[in-house]
């Protein structure tokens, strides 16, 4: 076997944000699942198997055998990989358990009815960016926002609290920071949220902190709370808002696709599909062998890190025969993609993040129809290396 | 042709796939989000629909059988 390369862990190419490195197309060829060394300041450094093919991808993932890797250890200092309460941090029957109390409030008819309220936040941050008028920045203006709001209104966050956590979880989500300030960052994060749930169990709130206290509180300790409500406020509002950003930018480069998003409300919900197949926000999904296996013949060893390329497994669905995946087209949505996991750890929040996009980027595009860049292409900043891509700065004129 | 669809709701996760692509067919429960199937051997026109339901679910909790006539 070959010696295991370094490779940051969201790799896209030089030249396109968008597009996977050549890298990883080259491993996705190779017969053999290669091995990479993968940064991260809570693992250090790790060797993983790299899954980047589709079929792979999607049995590793809802392979039971594949576990999520990070047992909770009471004795550990705390971060995001070690928390109780975070699901993704348990497996199996813990992990359904758990899963099972959330649920409830991301079903589709749930987040159907959520639909007025993320509406009147859409237009209001139009509103916020047409006042800000030319060179307003849309990602600090309309696509951080937005999920922001809808988070906070949906678990019960007051949404004046959002410059700390925002903050911390962009830090949270940073492989480039040190183990201490990931375990620093989830101190905070940890005190703020205590405060959150001390309320809800004192006068649980009528919104998702407040049922899952009402209706579970017996069964879950504070520590189980305060980790519940980091990851739903984490998850809740950060990868929607780098899909907002990114997938806006990715349209703006390509005004053809932009006109369908803007002018075709049928071709909509396909149209996001599109862009979440092609921006593929969670670029990487890391798993651990629980015991021996293999994919595709390829021996993996009980212990071994594994790591799923969402970006690269995106770029080769099924229908890769009938069309070029590596183009954008709105108008040919994908059947399937993997862009919010698959198996049992499939994204809870997908109805709600595909609902807020739904709504948000038509708007965005039909209040302005003009919109185009405030500044040359080559100065936007892309995030690239962070576990969620995304886009630092978006300023727009029209 | 005619189908018969058996759910396992152990294995459902509430990703609602399953509801977004066949609305007739399946729905899911208030409190945990967890699959129902409202109709085991749905019409001919809802037939796309639930095969994509049983493609789409992430944990394979949608079995579809397909059979040419009834047994
Ligand atoms: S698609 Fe599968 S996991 Fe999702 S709600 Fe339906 S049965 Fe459950």
């Amino acid at each position: 076997m070959s010696e295991p390369k370094p490779l940051p862990i969201a790799a896209r190419s030089e030249g396109c944000p968008f597009t996977p490195a050549d890298e990883l197309y080259e491993m996705q060829r190779s017969e053999e699942l290669p091995r990479i060394m993968v940064p991260s300041p809570l693992l250090d450094e790790f060797e993983a198997a790299t899954i980047t093919r589709y079929e792979d991808a999607k049995n590793a993932l809802s392979d039971t055998r594949l576990r999520m890797g990070f047992v909770f250890d009471p004795d550990a200092p705390r971060t995001m990989l070690n928390q109780p309460g975070n699901l993704l941090n348990y497996n199996g029957a813990d992990h359904s358990r758990l899963r099972r109390m959330l649920t409830g409030a991301f079903t589709v008819k749930r987040v159907r009815s959520l639909r007025p309220m993320i509406e009147r936040i859409v237009s209001d941050r139009l509103d916020a960016v047409e006042r800000a008028g030319a060179g307003a920045d849309l990602v600090r203006l309309f696509s951080t926002p937005i999920p922001t709001l809808v988070i906070c209104e949906l678990l019960g966050v007051p949404y004046a609290d959002r410059a700390d956590f925002q903050h911390r979880a962009q830090v949270g989500l940073d492989v480039n920071t040190s183990r201490e300030t990931q375990i620093q960052n989830l101190a905070e994060m940890d005190e703020y949220m205590a405060t959150l749930i001390a309320s809800h169990r004192e006068s649980p709130g009528d919104n998702l902190l407040g049922s899952v206290v009402r209706d579970h509180g017996d069964e879950l300790t504070d520590e189980e709370l305060v980790g519940i409500g980091n990851m739903l406020l984490i998850a809740g509002h950060e990868t929607t808002a780098s899909m907002l950003s990114a997938s806006t930018t990715l349209l703006l480069r390509n005004p053809d696709q932009l006109a369908v998003v803007r002018d075709e409300p049928d071709a909509v919900d396909g149209a996001v599909e599109e862009l979440l197949r092609y921006c593929s926000p969670a670029t990487a999904m890391p798993r651990q062998a629980g015991e021996d296996m293999a994919v595709r013949d390829q021996e993996i060893e009980e212990g071994e890190r594994v790591v799923v390329s969402v970006l690269a497994a995106n770029r080769d669905l099924p229908e890769a025969a009938e069309r070029d995946l590596d183009r954008l087209d709105v108008r040919n949505p994908p059947k399937h993609h993997v862009a919010f996991g698959y198996g049992a750890h499939q994204c809870l929040g997908q109805q709600l993040a595909r609902m807020e996009l739904r709504i948000a980027l038509p708007a965005l595009f039909n209040r302005f129809p003009e919109l185009r860049f405030a500044c040359s292409e080559e100065d936007i900043e892309y995030r690239t290396k962070a576990l969620v891509f995304g886009v630092r700065n978006l300023p727009v004129t029209w | 042709m005619r189908v018969n669809i058996d759910v396992d709701q152990s294995r459902c996760v509430a990703a609602g796939h399953c509801v977004s692509a066949a609305p007739e067919v399946f729905d899911q429960r208030d409190e945990d989000g967890v699959v129902v199937l409202l109709d085991e051997a749905p019409a001919e026109h809802e037939h796309e629909g639930v095969r994509e339901a049983a493609l789409l679910c992430p944990s394979a909790a949608i079995a579809v059988r397909e059979a040419e006539r009834r047994l």
